[in-house]
């Protein structure tokens, strides 16, 4: 039976974010799009940061996936042609991540923050454990470059939030 | 699943690749990619020398994290300069087997760290160009640039926001945060001239599309420091004798010392990896 592009991607969801093991890289968006080339199947993905150390990892994982698939021979691509934006990870996948204790980004043209401080500030973040709004920022920059580190007043909580970008 | 909204710039059939490139743009190119390149990677490594000595735990986070940015930014960069300069090096030559004089950055980012305030100061002068200037490159008419722009202009975004908003802090602080943020912007000052002076390079790369007029930059950049700046209750710096010299490989001392911290491993142990 021949492979399609859909088989890959799907053989592809199970590749997880090393970072945050409940996402694959499918729904997460970091994976932009298969091709079969004769023997060859050509994986293109994008950073989610230009710094982000997982992505090493993930590349070296999707080879692993599809070698143990049956596939001998396959190249993974860094692709930059559009920017990733935290609006490619699919509904589902926000949800998995409320979850999993990360409060989810928001579409970006409601919450995208501006370059200086003083033009504005985005609504709060929505408490992951209790789903209060009354949650502070306690810093812009957390474990990994992809989430920041914010207060539930409400529950007493702290907690992580995955940043729109 | 792959249409989402696009935030890079829609590709057109005259959009250039390495493989399409005018071969006489690729010395300039390569030179202007080195510039980039150096000036994510010398800033990203002096961000990283925070790295355990940061005011407050969080703080050190945040600076870590701007530092990977820049390396990661700096990794794009001169990998793709490698690849327009067609002689075998990768990213990792160019960062760890060039010597000072190969080097392209501003003065400005090889400067000693110095105390927070002086960190704070260089990173609002540096990203507000750099939000400026990755914003324009996103229309690069090269490619594979406008893309490693259209990301490195996100990050650039929140790496004004949190300097601007420590040198409000630092400036309408206490008076000795007032007066090390004052002191750290005077003596920055001259090294900010550099970043917007246009030589052969650059001229070669602004008609054929592929860079933006770094004197159009200067304006908005000198707007939106004078806005942090005021902000902060601190006074702008007076225009007076501007230090240039980088882009042409003429460093300041600083620069040696730092690399030889940098480069030591693969110098020491070539080829090693993990």
């Amino acid at each position: 039976m021949e492979t399609t592009r859909e088989q890959v991607l799907d053989y592809l969801s199970e590749v997880k974010d090393p970072e945050i093991p409940v996402l694959d890289v499918v729904e997460m968006g970091i994976v932009r799009d298969a091709r079969l080339d004769g023997d060859t199947v050509h994986v293109d993905i994008t950073p989610t940061y230009s710094g982000c150390p997982a992505m090493k990892a993930i590349e070296e994982e999707i080879v692993r996936t599809l070698h143990a698939k049956g596939f001998e021979k396959v190249v993974v691509h860094t692709v930059f042609r559009e920017a990733w934006t935290t609006d490619w990870m699919t509904g589902e996948a926000k949800r998995k991540l409320e979850k999993y204790g990360i409060a989810p980004p928001p579409k970006t043209d409601a919450a995208l923050r501006p370059a200086l401080p003083f033009a504005g500030q985005p609504k709060p973040v929505r408490c992951p454990f209790c789903g209060s709004e009354d949650t502070e920022r306690t810093s812009e920059f957390g474990s990994t470059a992809c989430k920041s580190l914010h207060f539930c007043r409400a529950c007493r909580q702290p907690f992580e939030h995955f940043k729109c970008i | 699943m792959f249409d989402g909204r696009a935030s890079g710039r829609p590709t057109s059939d005259t959009d250039m690749t390495t493989a399409t490139l005018d071969p006489e743009l690729r010395p300039a190119l390569f030179d202007y990619l080195l510039r980039l390149g150096d000036d994510a990677l010398v800033l990203g490594h002096r961000l990283s020398e925070w790295c355990g000595h940061g005011p407050y735990l969080e703080e050190d986070i945040a600076l870590t994290n701007l530092a990977l940015d820049c390396v990661g930014q700096a990794n794009g960069l001169l990998g793709l300069a490698a690849e327009v300069e067609g002689a075998g090096r990768d990213a990792d030559d160019l960062a760890f087997r060039r010597d000072a004089l190969d080097f392209r950055n501003a003065l400005i980012v090889e400067l000693p760290k110095g105390d927070f305030g002086f960190t704070v100061a260089r990173q609002l002068l540096f990203s507000a160009y750099a939000h400026l200037l990755y914003e324009a490159l996103r229309e690069s008419a090269f490619e594979p640039l406008a893309g490693i722009a259209a990301k490195a202009f996100k990050e650039a975004r929140y790496h004004l926001r949190h300097s601007s908003e420590w040198l409000i802090r630092l400036g309408d602080g206490t008076d000795e945060s007032r007066q090390r943020a004052q002191t750290a912007l005077d003596d920055l000052w001259m090294y900010t001239g550099e970043l917007f002076e246009k030589d052969d390079t650059l001229r070669t790369l602004v008609d054929a599309g592929l860079a933006p007029d770094p004197r159009a930059l200067e304006a908005p950049w000198r707007e939106r420091v004078e806005a942090v700046v005021s902000q902060a209750t601190l006074t702008l710096p007076e225009d007076d004798f501007m230090l240039t010299g980088g882009r042409s490989g003429r460093h300041t001392e600083h620069l040696g010392h730092l690399l030889a911290e940098m480069q030591f491993l693969p110098r020491a142990y070539p080829d090693a990896v993990w």
